[in-house]
């Protein structure tokens, strides 16, 4: 993994909102192909940091590269460009609530080509199908679909343009424990089968554990990034709060003195 | 290209029935090859050559495999030069996987007249749930009056405030120009008769009994009625009100009745303004247009008008409150679920409160005609 360029470079940004400092000189890289988790207190910048990654916020200060290029000094027609090649889900799914699934999965297709409306069919009928939607769901508006439906839904917008990455804020937040864990299976799917890059922001122990291969813990302004296990060991003492009270043990993972693999035991086969 | 792969090519031969793909085909290239893709199917679809072809995405890669499978089922496979993209492997696992909605068919639209029938029962429906919202109303009003605390004074001030003193400018400034505008029309009019003086009757009698209370609940329509239709809609949205009714809160003592409450308060005294501001609109018309001086408009006004003509105006305007502040809720009551609901209750909104205020000024208009008030 060492040998290969990563795909996202994020180098010292900073971001501020008035006299706040929320970022200062967060740094961090994700290389392809690795599922990557964010996490942090409320208020500690996940969601800023997210905007930041996606361009939707140009940072303060700092650089962030995507594939190589830097985001934060680039045109508006380059970084629509840059645009077409990830793919965003929002914390509430952020479904277009006057358009039915389809039109919604399709959307970003109409915007950038023009095809016919037979092909376009089709390929939101491929979409549904990669997320595990029935393809009944497609006529349905966002308001008569479940909370987990609507995520999929979402996730199924976010790879219209076959997209390198994807990137997802809450995925699983307000998800029963069975939608939750399937969500998790067809991200770990769909990074196995197209080779996807996800930078995933998420409070959900359990998708951290069973999910990602790094995780960027936000704390005081900076980020300490490591594998979900050397995150755990890690003797700040938020992340020592974060991961070993009362819920941190329910998921499974120990602390040192139980030895073994403590996130290869939570991450399963 | 950012990472400096071959760019797509497609291309048909239509003499040999061959398809040719070259370079890397993205999701964005789906274009191209669907167009040659059909160009490929009407020409015979008789072979492919893909020695030249890189990296396929899945969209353009299901593309291929869609087309592949039409011809295949139509006539002998065609004949296949160089490798099939590595992704129609996992888009057969994929299709093998979800087969069960192989055979969906979406809904046809249905036809015509059970559409018009749903229509129709749509439109009762509507007028049914406007009549059972008037009478709830009433009861929850009958009820609240009890107590001054359910009454919710402070809301009521609140909203009093904002459709009333609030619209005071605006209100104002429309009344004195209708009222300019009429007067220089009458004016004009009455002038080869010599008649010019009766303009301050025409003015007077206009704004009073009509012009002024009418466009007052226009306005009013237009700024109250969405306003209360979007912010209950977006409450509606937000699962607001039903917080309100988890609680055991009555939500409409809480939302409509103080608002409707506080329009029929505020509306008679923006008719006033509006009066007033109409009547001094005429009167400096006629001091600069047919040289009008002020004791003689005066003068004139005092005995164009009876008793009764301002009071014509004023009964009016609680009940147009009244009508606006019903609609505006109850269309902000029924939006649900999208966003293009609120817009279009918050528009019928206010459509529906100018509608039922003129309607309701030409009954008005009638009876007090029989009644000779």
């Amino acid at each position: 993994m060492a040998t290969r360029e990563p795909i996202i470079v994020v180098r010292d940004i900073v971001n501020r909102f008035g006299a706040q400092t929320v970022h200062d000189g967060v740094s961090f890289e994700v290389y392809p192909g690795e599922v990557f988790g964010i996490v942090g207190g409320s208020g500690s910048g996940k969601s800023v940091l997210l905007k930041s990654l996606l361009g939707l916020r140009m940072p303060d200060a700092g650089t962030v590269e995507l594939e190589g290029r830097d985001i934060t000094c680039m045109t508006d027609r380059e970084l629509r460009e840059v645009k077409r090649r990830y793919g965003v889900t929002f914390q509430h799914g952020a479904l277009f609530t006057s358009l039915t699934v389809t039109e919604n999965v399709i959307l970003p297709v109409v915007e950038a080509l023009d095809l016919p409306e037979e092909t376009l069919q089709g390929l939101a009928a491929l979409r549904l199908r990669m997320v595990g939607l029935p393809l009944a769901a497609g006529a349905k508006f966002p308001a008569q679909l479940s909370g987990g439906m609507i995520k999929r839904a979402a996730l199924a917008r976010a790879l219209a343009l076959d997209p390198v990455m994807l990137f997802l804020d809450e995925p699983t937040a307000g998800l029963d424990p069975i939608a939750a864990a399937a969500f998790d299976e067809l991200v770990l799917y769909l990074r196995r089968t197209l080779g996807l890059t996800v930078v995933m922001v998420t409070h959900d122990l359990d998708t951290l554990a069973r999910t990602c291969d790094r995780v960027a813990v936000l704390v005081d302004g900076k980020v300490i990034v490591d594998t979900l296990a050397g995150i755990v060991q890690n003797p700040h003492p938020w992340i020592r709060e974060y991961f070993h009270g009362a819920r941190g043990r329910s998921v499974g993972i120990d602390d040192e003195d139980r030895g073994g693999d403590p996130a290869g035991d939570a991450r399963g086969a | 290209m950012p990472d400096g792969h071959p760019p797509f090519e497609a291309s048909v031969d239509a003499g040999r029935g061959q398809l040719r793909l070259a370079g890397d085909c993205r999701a964005l290239d789906v274009e191209a090859l669907d167009a040659t893709l059909r160009e490929w199917e009407r020409a015979g679809a008789r072979a492919i050559d893909l020695a030249q072809a890189g990296r396929f995405d899945i969209g353009p890669a299901w593309l291929l495999k869609d087309a592949l499978s039409r011809v295949q089922a139509q006539g002998p496979a065609p004949a296949v030069e160089g490798a099939l993209p590595g992704h129609f492997a996992y888009l057969d696992e994929l299709f093998a996987r979800t087969a069960e909605d192989d055979g969906f068919e979406p809904e046809p639209a249905r036809p015509w007249l059970v559409r018009f029938g749903h229509a129709l029962h749509e439109r009762f429906h509507a007028w049914y749930e406007a009549l059972t919202y008037g009478g709830l109303l009433v009861s929850t009003a009958a009820l609240a009056w009890r107590s001054l605390k359910r009454l919710r004074i402070p809301s009521v001030v609140r909203h009093a405030y904002e459709t009333g003193y609030q619209a005071v400018p605006v209100v104002a400034v429309i009344a004195f120009l209708i009222s300019v505008i009429s007067a220089y029309i009458g004016a004009q009019q009455l002038r080869p008769y010599g008649a010019e003086i009766f303009t301050v009757d025409l003015v007077a009698l206009g704004v009073l009994r009509e012009l002024g209370v009418l466009l007052t609940a226009i306005m009013v329509a237009g700024r109250t009625g969405s306003a209360y239709a979007a912010e209950i809609g977006v409450m509606k949205l937000n699962d607001e009100v039903d917080a309100l009714e988890s609680m055991g809160v009555n939500p409409y003592e809480v939302l409509v009745l103080p608002r409707v409450l506080g329009l029929v308060i505020a509306m008679p005294l923006l008719t006033i303004v509006a009066d007033f501001m109409g009547l001094l609109g005429g009167g400096l018309l006629a001091r600069y247009l047919i040289d009008l001086p002020w004791p003689q408009f005066f003068q004139r006004l005092d005995e164009a008008i009876a008793p009764t003509t301002f009071w014509v105006g004023l009964i009016k305007a609680p009940v147009f409150g009244l009508l606006i502040g019903l609609t505006g809720t109850l269309r902000g009551l029924q939006v649900r679920e999208s966003s293009r609901e609120l817009g279009r209750l918050t528009t019928l909104a206010v459509v529906q409160s100018i509608f039922l205020v003129i309607f309701a000024d030409a009954l008005f208009a009638i009876f007090f005609l029989e009644i000779d008030f």
